[in-house]
């Protein structure tokens, strides 16, 4: 087991190396991936190393590319599918959600549609309002899709594997301000779960539930509040759809109080969808309140203080956790 | 004027009086002797409550010369009892 | 919430003489104040309608904060503004009706006073959901401050007017119902310390835990007493110390910020004794007089004719007071030292100011002392003489600027015309601030004092 520092971005292309090469089936297209190296650099070098067969730079048009995804997928092949940030997936969300998620149960069982969508998501590299958004909980509304978010340097490379080995489509989100986090990355073992929550910090006070982008500022409070003796338990849900009840509500039966962060905005959100699983399953486990913590509801800001502002930060948290305990 | 007051009843109109004054004081570590405004901690006002209470329940009116005869418990009985 | 002493940040309603409606006069008590130190009776500053109680039973807040609001007459004749040009004519309504409509229907029964149209009152804005809990509880919406978005009354301001006991309906969290259920503990007797005072696991649990001291009471006291009382004991300690640390804060901020000076001189008591003694023997038991209510009215006198040691000491200034009240440093029963006002004590006559000072020892005795008593000492007497000392160097109450004390009367050999003789005699002392007087006023205000005692009949 030798483990290696490196940035989420270089994960990420670690793992779509490996996918390359390990089957010949999988291909990575979308807007820029190949000789630019991709809108993040995550594919840098990967045209070079396989050529344009299997790194394929697409035309601007999400829905046609997301569409030819998923006809390769439905062919046989393994797509890669990267969309530049959320936002542009809108514009192919009838293919995630008329072909991708609905062709298996329309056609009685008969076509899956293995195609792994990646994009970026979430604001804080002041983007403004049209390329900032946190969409995921929308996605995670789909039956037929699994949605997964990796936070750590682990999951970006670990998650993709595991996606590809799914028989049906996933949608992978990668928060814009993580690509140049840097971990550790160890472990010959390549696939990571994608099918469990994980416990990133314990505690029994009160279980904070966050994903992504958001597990950051989630652990950051949780330091926090360690030095005021409270101890927070900090779940990163890592897959949010399906969320991983046992996890999240056997956690909170420990700590009786929940508070979860969501970049999303609160109306209609993956957070309030927690809450109410909560409420639905840990009712007479709750000594508090749920509280949440998410973004305000207002187009984001390009202004960096207004877009700090907007998102949920530590500070934020630290309160709602205060809150909860009393 | 009441008829003669026993000992036991002069003893119980003290307690009494004491208890009502200062409801917490710990009337039964009491010795007989004991300087009563000492171990009951009764200010100049506690004592003249006490000496009220002790006036209407033995029916006698008591001086401030007799203040010297109420010292302690037993000298109160003594007070009260004779005659 | 009114400071009730220097040393007081914060005070906890313990309970509402008045409710909204009620007409008061100034100086009517209206609630009580529970402060670190005392049960404390606030009296109205003002006469008119209580329109509000605007914080309720067992709630905590700062001093400053608005307990309730008043409508003086004046007010309360302004109060419903003329009505609009558009709407119809305002009826004229002495006051807000005191509970709202029964029933949710909009049908007014005829004899309800019509309702007001909106521009000629102050319509609360409340969901149904509130306005029916309001009117289960009896409580007038309009009365309720809202703290919602825009002034909207929420279902919170509604329950905090509302006492859990009262209704039978009690906040508590899932998770403590569901254990106090395990447990068997009465939610309704247990004290919560959650947002809006919700009972919480913590709350049940130290219940629980206080469950054996409880049983001891119940058993001691004949298994009639319901925990409750144990846990008023467990006040009363809390009460103590918190007597202690004001006490303790209060004699440090004087120590660290007033430079005191001490005086002391000796009195002759032989004829203020005499005095007394002689009185004594003339009226009946209950109205004898004491030597210290002798001192008090002297000391009383003594500060009217020296003024500059009677009032307060305002950041970098002396302000005399108008009245002089006098407080009275008394010691509590179980320890403890408070030293609420005999008011105007100078323009009592000596009877009047020992029946006074009868009825204040015993009132704060019993915990139950009045916020003008606890507010309004102007200069502060102790008197240690009963605990059998001579002298008292005391320690001067911020922000007055003069403490006297007396010690015990005692016989002393006395020299007077070249002639000895063994008189009843007293110490006093002066402790005064020096950034308000120098010792010559001191000095001034100790020989004041004696001479006055030497004419006790005209005290």
């Amino acid at each position: 087991m030798n483990e290696k520092r490196v940035t989420y971005r270089e994960a990420l292309r670690e793992a779509l190396r490996e996918a390359l090469a390990g089957d010949d089936r999988v291909f990575l297209m979308g807007e820029d991936v190949g000789r630019y190296g991709g809108c993040f650099a995550v594919s840098l070098g990967l045209l070079e190393e396989f050529g344009p067969e299997r790194v394929r730079d697409t035309p601007m048009s999400e829905s046609a590319f997301v569409g030819a995804g998923i006809g390769a997928a439905l062919a046989g092949m393994r797509p890669v599918v990267e969309i530049m940030t959320v936002n542009f997936s809108l514009l192919a969300l009838d293919q995630i959600l008329n072909n991708a998620a609905t062709l298996l149960h329309m056609s009685g069982g008969q076509f899956n549609v293995p195609v792994v969508i990646r994009m970026a998501t979430g604001a804080g590299r002041q983007l403004a309002a049209q390329h900032s958004h946190s969409l995921e909980g929308w996605y995670a509304h789909i039956p037929g899709i699994r949605v997964v978010a990796p936070a750590t340097v682990e999951d970006a490379r670990g998650m993709l594997p595991t996606a590809l080995a799914d028989p049906d489509p996933v949608l992978m989100f990668e928060h814009v301000s993580l690509y140049s986090t840097e971990g550790e990355l160890g472990g010959a073992d390549r696939q990571v779960d994608i099918d469990r929550a994980a416990i990133r910090r314990p505690g029994r006070d009160a279980t904070l539930i966050a994903y992504g982008g958001t597990l950051v500022a989630a652990l950051a409070a949780a330091e926090e509040l360690s030095g005021e003796g409270i101890e927070v338990e900090v779940i990163d849900l890592r897959t949010l759809r399906p969320v991983d009840d046992a996890t999240v509500v056997g956690s909170v039966r420990r700590t009786h109080r929940a508070v979860i962060v969501d970049e999303g905005w609160r109306s209609g959100s993956l957070s309030a969808e927690l809450s109410t699983r909560i409420t639905e399953q840990a009712f007479y486990e709750l000594d508090a309140g749920i509280e949440r913590v998410c973004t305000a509801e207002v187009p984001i800001p390009y202004a960096r203080h207004l877009e700090e502002a907007a998102l949920p930060q530590p500070a934020a948290v630290v309160e709602a956790v205060r809150k909860a305990v009393g | 004027m009441p008829t003669t007051i026993t000992p036991e009843q002069a003893t119980a109109m003290v307690r009494e009086a004491l208890s009502a004054i200062a409801p917490d004081a710990d009337l039964d570590g009491l010795a007989p002797d004991d300087d009563l405004r000492g171990a009951v901690e009764l200010d100049s006002l506690d004592f003249l409550s006490f000496v009220e209470k002790l006036s209407q329940r033995s029916g006698r009116r008591i001086e401030e010369d007799d203040y010297e005869e109420l010292r302690s418990l037993s000298s109160c009985v003594a007070f009260l009892s004779h005659r | 919430m009114p400071s009730l002493g220097a040393d007081m940040d914060a005070g906890t309603i313990s309970e509402w003489l008045v409710k909204p409606g009620d007409t008061v006069s100034r100086g009517d008590v209206i609630a009580v104040v529970d402060t670190d130190k005392a049960a404390v009776e606030v009296e109205s500053f003002d006469s008119g309608v209580v329109d509000e109680l605007l914080v309720g039973p067992g709630e905590r807040v700062p001093v400053g904060t608005v307990l309730a609001t008043i409508s003086t007459a004046a007010e309360q004749a302004s109060e419903y503004p003329p009505p609009t040009p558009t709407g119809p004519p305002a009826p004229q309504q002495p006051a807000p009706p005191e509970s709202p409509p029964p029933s949710p229907e909009p049908a007014a029964p005829p004899r309800r006073p019509p309702e007001p149209p909106p521009a000629a009152r102050t319509v609360p804005v409340a969901s149904p959901l509130v306005r029916k809990r309001a009117a289960e509880a009896g409580i007038d919406l309009a009365s309720v401050h809202g703290t919602g978005p825009g002034g909207v009354v929420t279902r919170e301001d509604v329950e905090r007017l509302v006492s859990p006991r009262a209704t039978g309906r009690v906040r508590a969290s899932p998770y403590a119902r569901r254990i106090a259920g395990e447990l068997g503990v009465d939610l309704s007797r247990v004290t919560g310390t959650g947002s809006g005072g919700a009972i919480r696991a913590l709350d049940v649990h130290a219940v629980t835990e206080r469950a054996g001291t409880v049983e001891a009471a119940r058993a001691e006291e004949g298994g009639g007493t319901a925990p409750r009382e144990a846990t008023g004991e467990e006040r009363g300690e809390t009460r103590q110390e918190g007597l202690r640390r004001a006490t303790a804060d209060l004699m440090a901020r004087s120590k660290r910020e007033v430079p005191h000076y001490y005086l002391s001189t000796t009195i002759d008591l032989s004829r203020a004794m005499t005095w007394l003694r002689e009185r004594n023997r003339e009226v009946p038991v209950e109205e004898r007089l004491v030597p210290a209510a002798l001192l008090l009215k002297a000391s009383a006198l003594a500060v009217r004719r020296v003024p500059q040691l009677n009032g307060f000491w305002c950041g970098d200034h002396f302000e005399p007071a108008p009245a002089v009240h006098l407080g009275v440093a008394i010691s509590l029963r179980g320890g403890g030292l408070m030293a609420p006002a005999l008011r105007d004590a100078d323009g009592l006559d000596v009877p009047e100011l020992m029946k006074r000072l009868r009825d204040l020892v015993a009132r704060v005795r019993a915990g139950r002392t009045r916020s003008s008593e606890m507010t309004d000492s102007t200069i502060t007497v102790t008197n240690l003489g009963d605990q059998g000392v001579e002298t008292v160097f005391g320690v001067i109450y911020p922000p007055q600027v003069a403490l006297v004390g007396f010690g015990r009367v005692v016989e002393r050999p006395w020299a007077v015309g070249g002639l000895l003789g063994v008189r009843p005699v007293v110490t006093a002392t002066l402790s005064a601030d020096h950034r308000a007087t120098d010792g010559y006023t001191g000095a001034r205000f100790l020989g004041t004092l004696d001479r006055l005692l030497q004419a006790p009949e005209v005290l």
